[in-house]
């Protein structure tokens, strides 16, 4: 069953197009990779299926619901969770209050939410950041923060932006790790990432976009041999 | 056209910092604070040594100062905190502690309550206006990226309350007595007893919310709505609810100081408008959106004020206020407690 399913998503702002009619089913379980050029408009699809910005036109349902249009508190706490490309922790307050907030739309009582938001940042390997304020997390951790903001509102379906971003090698290797493992604990993942060895090792499916549109769709390997995609986005040297 | 190749900073791993959890104050603000308390301290040092006033006369200046500078601080924690927040200046604020007044006063003559007993009651009554305004009116104007209309919403509200009182009330002014009368001696100062009540509630109103703020769920949701509020509705936070009930304890702040300070009010539907002014200056001084620096710049204006006036009578006393308020802009413009930007 697909958990998933955008019916001809468009945005335009003013006369930009944004968003062309993009029409994509995904499954339970998968991890779902998008790559396009800057301004393909990868995170203005997150940011209409989380409900940040509404459609010009289309539709977005999540577990057999329509929440196109939903608020992004609402849609989040259904169990739609994405993050930001750019991460916006709250800066003077300590991580664990960052994570508890998220928690505590699960777990109503204060001490619930506390002991669950713990366990997420243990999971995410922050324990030892736990009371420090999250402004002074460096950029890796600050990424570990924002996965484990979302991890708190245990999503069914996890829209990233560009975790990777900003970070060096070596730093990449146990966030990717980390995301196999949130993606073996039953999560669905759309993904969108620049760096394409993340991307080849963990998508299932990959979608490239270019101009708002889906250029094309399929498995990793036939995906990055594709002319138009080479055209696009990857380069001859690829 | 974009490569696939993209410039990204490099980050730094783990600055060390000893884990300690947060205080209300963090040194820089103790430090300020403590800076406040010397000057503040050699000012009043050198008027009891070479002031020209008897020292009497100025010791009761001083205590009315401090037992006024909490009810201004109080209403400034309101207006402190709804900007704070919701990134808006109130400007009912000042209407809104005048309708409280009158919904006192209403309760203690019409239906013959006992004057806490009606202050208590416009707890509510104010809290639940805060929020519909909120959440009927302004949440629909915000978001998008003018500021303008927020604004001439509440300046809106202000004009609406007033001319509403001015109508149901009359323009003639009124009074409620306070059921407990006399005045008691504080360190050489005759204070009336209403006075050290009210200094007493506001300083009340002001642990409670900073408790709310520290220690409460929703504390977390309103602290975190003010830092970031994009991110906040992201991990699930209803942001126009928060939002609400950020009016509304705003609204309770100024119904708690209205309830306090009717007994010794000669009120008219203008009597707040002087408040939203001054509130707004504590606010500026303290640092916008800076609940310690509204509480500090609420005592320091109150003292400044009263003891202004032993110097400059009248009016005069207020023009100290803004002469001090710029000064302190021009060494400070975050204000006091404000974090530079
Ligand atoms: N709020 C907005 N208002 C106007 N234009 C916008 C807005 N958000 C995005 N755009 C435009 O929409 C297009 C798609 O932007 P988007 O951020 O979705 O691209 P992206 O694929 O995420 O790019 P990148 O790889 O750089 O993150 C761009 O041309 C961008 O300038
Ligand atoms: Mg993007």
């Amino acid at each position: 069953m697909s958990i998933l399913k955008l019916e001809g998503l468009s945005k335009s702002f003013g006369g930009l197009r944004a968003l062309r009619d993009v029409t994509v089913e995904i499954p339970e379980r998968e991890f779902f990779g998008i790559i396009g050029p800057n301004g393909a408009g990868k995170t203005t699809l997150f940011s209409v299926i989380a409900g940040q910005l509404g459609p010009t036109s289309g539709r977005v349902v999540f577990d057999g619901q329509d929440i196109t249009g939903w608020s992004a508190d609402k849609v989040a706490g259904a169990g739609l969770v994405r993050t930001f490309q750019l991460m916006r922790p709250f800066e003077s307050m300590t991580v664990l209050d960052n994570v508890s907030i998220a928690s505590h739309r699960r777990f109503r009582s204060t001490a619930k939410s506390r002991d669950h938001a713990a366990e997420v940042i243990e999971r995410v390997g922050l324990s030892q950041y736990l009371n420090k304020m999250s402004g002074t997390l460096p950029t890796a951790g600050l990424k570990r923060l924002e996965l484990a903001r979302a991890l708190a509102l245990e999503p069914k379906i996890l829209l990233l932006d560009e975790v990777l971003a900003g970070l060096v090698p070596t730093e990449r290797a146990p966030i990717i790790d980390l995301l196999r493992d949130i993606h073996r604990d039953g999560v669905t993942v759309m993904f969108v990432e620049h760096i394409m060895a993340a991307v080849m090792a963990l998508s299932e499916r990959l979608l490239v976009m270019h101009e708002g549109a889906e250029l094309t769709l399929g498995v990793p390997e036939d995906v990055v041999q594709d002319p138009r995609v080479v055209e696009a986005y990857l380069g001859e040297d690829f | 056209m974009n490569r696939g190749v993209r410039v990204t900073q490099t980050s730094t791993e783990t600055k060390e910092a000893p884990a300690a959890p947060p205080r209300l104050l963090d040194n820089r603000q103790l430090r300020i604070a403590a800076g406040l308390v010397v000057v503040v301290g050699a000012a009043v040092a050198l008027m009891y040594l070479f002031g020209g006033q008897p020292s009497g006369l100025l010791t009761q200046s001083l205590i009315t100062g401090v037992l006024l500078g909490g009810v201004y601080a109080l209403v400034s924690l309101g207006l402190t905190l709804i900007f704070g927040v919701l990134g808006i200046v109130n400007f009912a604020q000042g209407a809104m502690l005048t309708m409280s007044m009158y919904i006192v006063f209403f309760l203690a003559t019409e239906w013959g309550l006992n004057l806490y007993l009606a202050a208590a009651l416009t707890v509510p009554v104010m809290f639940g206006f805060g929020w519909l305004v909120q959440s009927t009116v302004l949440n629909r104007v915000m978001g998008d990226s003018t500021h303008e209309r927020p604004l001439l919403v509440t300046l809106g509200l202000s004009l609406l309350i007033i001319n509403v009182l001015l109508m149901v009330f009359g323009g003639r002014p009124v009074s409620v007595a306070s059921p407990v009368e006399g005045s008691i001696n504080v360190i050489g100062a005759l204070v009336d007893v209403p006075r050290l009540i009210a200094f007493g509630g506001a300083l009340a109103v002001a642990v409670a919310l900073t408790l709310i703020l520290r220690k409460t769920t929703l504390g977390l949701a309103i602290r975190a709505v003010a830092a970031n509020d994009v991110g906040a509705s992201l991990v699930g936070v209803n942001v126009k609810r928060i939002y609400a009930m950020t009016f509304g304890v705003g609204a309770t702040c100024v119904a708690v100081a209205g309830g306090l300070m009717v007994s010794f009010t000669s009120l008219v539907p203008s009597a707040g408008e002087q408040f939203t002014t001054l509130a707004f200056v504590i606010v500026v001084l303290g640092g916008l959106g800076s609940i310690p620096g509204a509480l500090v710049g609420g005592l320091f204006i109150g003292l400044v004020q009263t003891v202004g006036s032993l110097y400059l009578p009248g009016s005069g006393s207020l023009l100290l206020v803004f002469g001090i308020f710029l000064l302190v802009l021009f060494l400070r413009p975050q204000g006091l407690f404000g974090a530079k930007s």
